[in-house]
């Protein structure tokens, strides 16, 4: 069984047809996670999706639906549909490790609202997946616990932060994923895999139990194989929150509509800096996607933002300042590793060396450094300023578009160990993706041309803040026109040659 | 404007990140911090000044929550995680001075 | 903001100097939960059992704010005659094991209360710069050493109290003296409990004093360095060490020496400050917006919806007892106003207002309640007005003498009751004047020089015929009553 395709002849495919299936008592929830965790069992040695798979959970939550099918309640839109978390959403009795050394052996007493809520609606958690290390990178690699690998080439990277979530869907081990996006974690590795990936608007989902990397930037969202499927889950865990003060008190209606909805009238911007700074595969890919949208009736033209470039520089002060602070808490005296130490600021400074990795280490580094005296308004404050620019960019470009189209990252995915001895390098892999999360909008990657190694090329869909619906008909348009066989899932070159 | 930072500022920042650090890795650390500094210098060139900074990016005001018990959690699951417990209570090493 | 000259007694270690005194009081707010959480805030539970995701800074939690605690806030700006402003959270970042998160969220440059005052007794106002809402820390306890943290081998931590809200009150530098801060923390912690947001209890951790301390030439406008006195548990405790900090800094000064801008400690068995010891760095907490809350803005609507029921706060309980017993404008004695202090501190104003209204006598009202009623003073609050202006008026008339008043207030006080009864049963019922006329009869039959010395015109007799008459009426006798009798009977 495959959630994307339709080998059977189902009406809609993917996950939205999956939950119909179960619903209906055609598909038994058991047999869905059976045959998951025996895909994940084949393939998950070689990829390293997972930092820890929850079968026995996994098991009796299929039970679990299959008894309210069974008995006519309502299982929920996601019943039986299995999802990979990502390791930084706590749950309850389950590791939440960060990919941290830190938090290794760490057990949340909690689940994160998101998981509540998937759980709620049917899903079936299949496990936590990899990331860098408290979501700082752009390639997995930063996890303690080793990479994640493509799937569409397993010598290559599967993007990051959330580089296991996006593997996870793009090798068909879930249909489902959820990620979190600060900087572009979910948008550039679902690029980089070949499936589809949303950052909603800033509020829009609970943050409660997504461990905090930078909380202004930060918010929790979905991967899938289809629009339709990212949208439904964006429908499941969108939504108030009472324990998030950030959290919007809005309805969220009509996300799963809007994908078949088309893009007639709707007004396109093509970000033209972003082009100038994309490969030549990732630009030429923007603008056949240009041409889709203009072909569906979707007024087309380009725009020159220029200041949104500022966002990146922005971007590495304000996001390392709030981890600064966000990561202080890891001290070796409530939970977590502890190093021994002759007193207690030793045993801080001995834990904190030992259990942060390098990039770690680094941006609390550069966070402190920013936000230390005398250097607070050169820096930070600046850094603030440059968000205000971005968000007035934004704001003028909205007068005349209803969704911004881009490149979502500067290149397909990179080999493994490509840029991990540069810092600044790997940093530039989120030069697209920053500006929406500083300005706090949603964005979302599709899956639309394959480079000519073979590799998926994603363009990105941008949108002012809760203009989700029509950032989800242009990326349904966009799915359709997309080349033929640009999107996950893909069985990975090794394992197709074996 | 170039930024460098000495070995002498990286340990201060390690001191005040608690982050032990040895002499070889700040040095090595002062040479990265300087690099991304740089590289985000531009920010610092940028005229801004009648731009208001940001800090988040809501509007939102007086979200309040009514002054209702909730459920504590266990104990027992408080201290689970905990590296080292005594009666009932989070054990550390001798702490050296009073709080600031 | 402050007014008046400083009072004299200032700069008690040496006429040349004065004493500049600030404080920071730390108040626990009196809501039911945390201030960022449903935790109890209760005191007093086992270790680490009143404490969730939040409070104890676990992965992923994120607080949010107790309306409680913005109202008491509200209401605490209000009765020091602040600015209630639109303010932001920030966060103080530093390591510390009794911080779960390993840093404070507090309102910094932009806090909620600010630009007030407060009045003392004596008339003198204190500035208050500001009053902003934080959380509170967990609490330590050091082992070996003897439970002192110098020498402790080990801590442990419990994390009831973290998270527990908070205001701090910052006043201006306008103490001139160690009994004025006493003062200053004796009125604001009325004013605290009046306004509902503190139960006041200093020996709790309810109220925590810290002390800013500079001397400076007396006559001098500049301010001296200050040092901060920490570990002041008690009004006695912050008294000693305003006037050890006051003497230290003098002695430094006229011995030629610096003082040193630094944080020293009470230590009240030795009875003298000590430093700190002094980080080789110093505190840079890195403050920046707290991006988990979102910023409060309180409306007139808020503000009036958290004020109303706020009842008169201690200086204007003082002044309307003032009014009440001197009517408007008229200078008060130091005496009275030590009597107007004791009856609003006790609660007892508003019987004394009461009864005056009633018609009973008012400085004798405010003699009674400062004086008697003060001794027993929950039992004072419960007095029934319309028994305690029956008592007045029964001493004021003249059937009760001072002495018998006092009793049957007493009794009262122990057991509630109408004074006529208790009289009665205390056998106090005002003689009869046929009584009187027989008892002063057996007195002039059995005394006759003593009287006889009286009728010539000596008057200081008449005190011991009164003593007679009274012990011969076993008290009974209105000792007014007698001696004009007397002097009715002399013509
Ligand atoms: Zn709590």
């Amino acid at each position: 069984m495959s959630w994307s395709g339709g080998p059977h002849g189902a009406p809609e495919p993917g996950a939205v047809g999956l939950a119909a299936r179960v619903r209906a008592g055609e598909v038994r929830a058991a047999d869905v996670a059976e045959e998951t965790l025996e895909r994940v069992g084949r393939r998950d040695g070689e990829l390293h999706c997972f930092n820890v798979v929850t079968a026995d959970a996994m098991r009796s939550a299929a039970a679990a639906v299959d008894r309210l099918v069974a008995s006519g309640a309502d299982p929920g839109p996601l019943a039986g549909v299995p999802v990979a978390v990502k390791d930084n959403l706590c749950t309850r009795g389950v590791p939440t490790t960060c990919s941290s050394k830190m938090l290794e052996h760490w057990v949340p007493p909690y689940d994160a609202t998101v998981v509540t809520r998937l759980v709620a609606a049917g899903a079936l958690v299949v496990g936590k997946t990899n990331l860098d290390e408290f979501a700082m990178g752009s390639s997995t690699e930063n996890s303690a616990f080793g990479p994640t690998r493509n799937p569409w080439d397993t010598s290559r990277v599967p993007g990051g932060s959330s580089g296991g979530s996006a593997a996870a869907v793009a090798a068909d081990l879930a249909p489902l994923a959820l990620g979190s996006d600060t900087g572009g974690s979910i948008r550039q590795p679902a690029a980089l895999c070949g499936v589809v990936g949303i950052k909603p608007t800033y509020g829009l989902v609970s943050r409660y139990g997504l461990v905090a990397f930078a909380s202004s930037l930060d918010q929790v969202g979905p991967f899938a194989a289809t629009v339709a499927d990212a949208a439904l889950v964006l429908e499941v865990i969108a939504g108030h929150d009472e324990m998030d003060s950030t959290s919007l008190d809005r309805p969220v209606e009509g996300l799963l509509d809007a994908t078949g909805s088309g893009a007639g009238g709707l007004r396109v911007g093509v970000v033209a800096d972003f082009l100038a700074d994309a490969s030549a595969d990732c630009a030429s890919a923007v603008r056949a996607a240009a041409e889709v949208l203009a072909g569906a009736g979707a007024a087309v033209e380009e725009v020159a933002l220029p200041e949104l470039l500022h966002g990146l520089s922005a971007y590495y002060l304000i996001a390392p300042a709030e981890a600064s602070s966000n990561l202080a808490r890891y001290d070796g005296v409530r939970y977590g590793l502890r190093v021994d130490g002759d007193d207690v600021e030793q045993m801080n400074a001995r834990t904190r060396a030992a259990g942060f990795g390098p990039e770690v280490r680094r941006r609390i580094m550069l966070g402190t450094y920013v936000l230390s005296a005398g250097y607070y308004d050169a820096y930070y404050a600046q850094a603030q300023r440059v968000r205000t620019l971005v968000a007035r960019t934004f704001a003028r470009a909205y007068e005349r578009f209803d969704v911004l189209l881009a490149p979502t990252t500067p290149s397909v995915a990179f080999p493994l160990g490509a840029k991990t001895a540069d810092p600044l390098e790997m940093y530039l892999a989120d030069l697209f993706t920053i500006p929406s999360n500083l300005a706090g909008h949603p964005a979302m990657s599709v899956p639309f041309a394959l480079d000519p190694q073979g590799l998926p090329v994603g363009v990105q869909v941008l949108a002012p803040a809760l203009g989700e619906v029509a950032m989800l008909r242009a990326a349904g348009v966009l799915e359709a026109g997309a080349a033929p066989g640009a999107r996950g899932p893909v069985a990975s070159r090794s394992e197709a040659g074996r | 404007m170039a930024v460098e930072l000495s070995s002498e500022e990286v340990l201060h920042v390690a001191r005040l990140a608690r982050l032990e650090l040895g002499a070889e890795e700040s040095t090595s650390a002062a040479r990265q911090l300087s690099a991304i500094l740089e590289h985000v210098d531009a920010v610092r060139a940028l005229d801004l000044g009648g731009i208001p900074p940001t800090s988040h990016p809501l509007e939102l005001v007086n979200v309040l929550r009514d002054d209702v018990e909730r459920p504590c959690l266990d104990r027992a699951d408080v201290l689970a995680g905990a590296p080292a417990v005594e009666d009932g209570r989070f054990a550390v090493p001798r702490i050296l001075g009073e709080a600031p | 903001m402050s007014t008046g000259p400083a009072p004299a007694g200032a700069g008690r270690a040496s006429a040349d100097f004065e004493v500049v005194v600030g404080l920071e009081v730390h108040c626990e707010l009196s809501t039911a939960t945390k201030l960022f959480c449903g935790c109890p805030n209760r005191f007093g539970s086992e270790p680490n059992t009143q404490v969730c995701p939040v409070c104890l800074g676990l992965p992923g939690a994120l607080p949010v704010l107790n309306r409680r605690a913005v109202e008491l806030a509200v209401r605490v700006g209000r009765a020091l005659h602040c600015e209630i402003r639109p303010s932001t959270f920030h966060r103080k970042n530093y390591f510390y094991p009794d911080m779960p998160k390993d840093f404070q969220i507090s309102q910094y440059d932009e806090p909620i209360d600010v630009d007030g005052y407060l009045e003392l007794p004596s008339g003198r106002r204190i500035g208050i710069e500001r009053a902003h809402i934080e959380e509170d820390t967990g609490k330590t306890t050091h082992l070996g050493g003897g439970g002192r943290i110098h020498g402790a081998d080990r801590s442990l931590v419990d994390y009831n109290r973290a998270g527990v809200p908070l205001v701090e009150i910052v006043s201006r530098p306008d103490m001139r003296s160690a009994d004025e801060a006493r003062a200053y923390v004796a009125e604001l912690r009325a004013i605290l409990v009046a306004s509902g947001a503190s139960d006041g209890r200093m020996e709790e951790g309810s109220l925590r004093v810290d002390a800013n301390v500079s001397v400076r030439r007396t006559g001098s406008d500049a301010f001296g360095t200050r040092c901060e006195v920490k570990n002041l548990n008690s009004l006695r405790s912050l008294g000693r060490a305003i006037e050890h900090e006051q003497a230290r800094q003098v002695a430094l000064l006229e011995a030629g020496e610096r003082v040193v801008q630094e944080t020293r400690h009470w230590n009240e068995d030795e009875g003298r400050t000590s430093s700190m010891r002094s980080k080789e760095e110093a505190n840079d907490y890195r403050y920046f917006p707290e991006p988990d809350l979102v910023p409060l803005a309180p409306d007139g609507a808020f503000v009036a919806a958290a004020t109303a029921g706020l009842g008169l706060m201690p200086a204007e309980r003082r002044a309307r007892l003032a009014t009440t017993v001197h009517g408007p404008d008229a200078a008060v004695a130091a005496s009275t106003l030590d009597q107007i202090t004791t009856v609003v501190d006790l609660g007892l104003d508003d019987l004394v207002v009461e009864v005056v209204e009633r018609g009973a006598d008012a400085r004798l009202a405010l003699a009674r309640a400062a004086n008697e009623a003060a001794q027993s003073p929950e039992d004072a609050r419960r007095l029934d007005p319309g028994a305690f202006c029956r008592l007045l008026e029964l001493e004021a008339g003249g059937s009760l003498s001072s002495t018998q008043a006092k009793s049957v207030l007493a009794e009262m006080l122990a057991a509630g009751g109408e004074p006529d009864a208790i009289a009665r049963r205390l056998g106090y019922e005002a003689l009869g004047s046929e009584a009187l006329e027989s008892a002063i009869d057996a007195v002039v039959a059995a005394h006759p020089d003593a009287w006889a010395r009286y009728a010539a015109g000596e008057d200081k007799v008449a005190q011991l015929l009164t003593g007679q008459v009274m012990k011969a009426t076993k008290g009974r006798a209105n000792g007014k009553a007698v001696a004009a009798a007397l002097a009715a009977r002399r013509g």
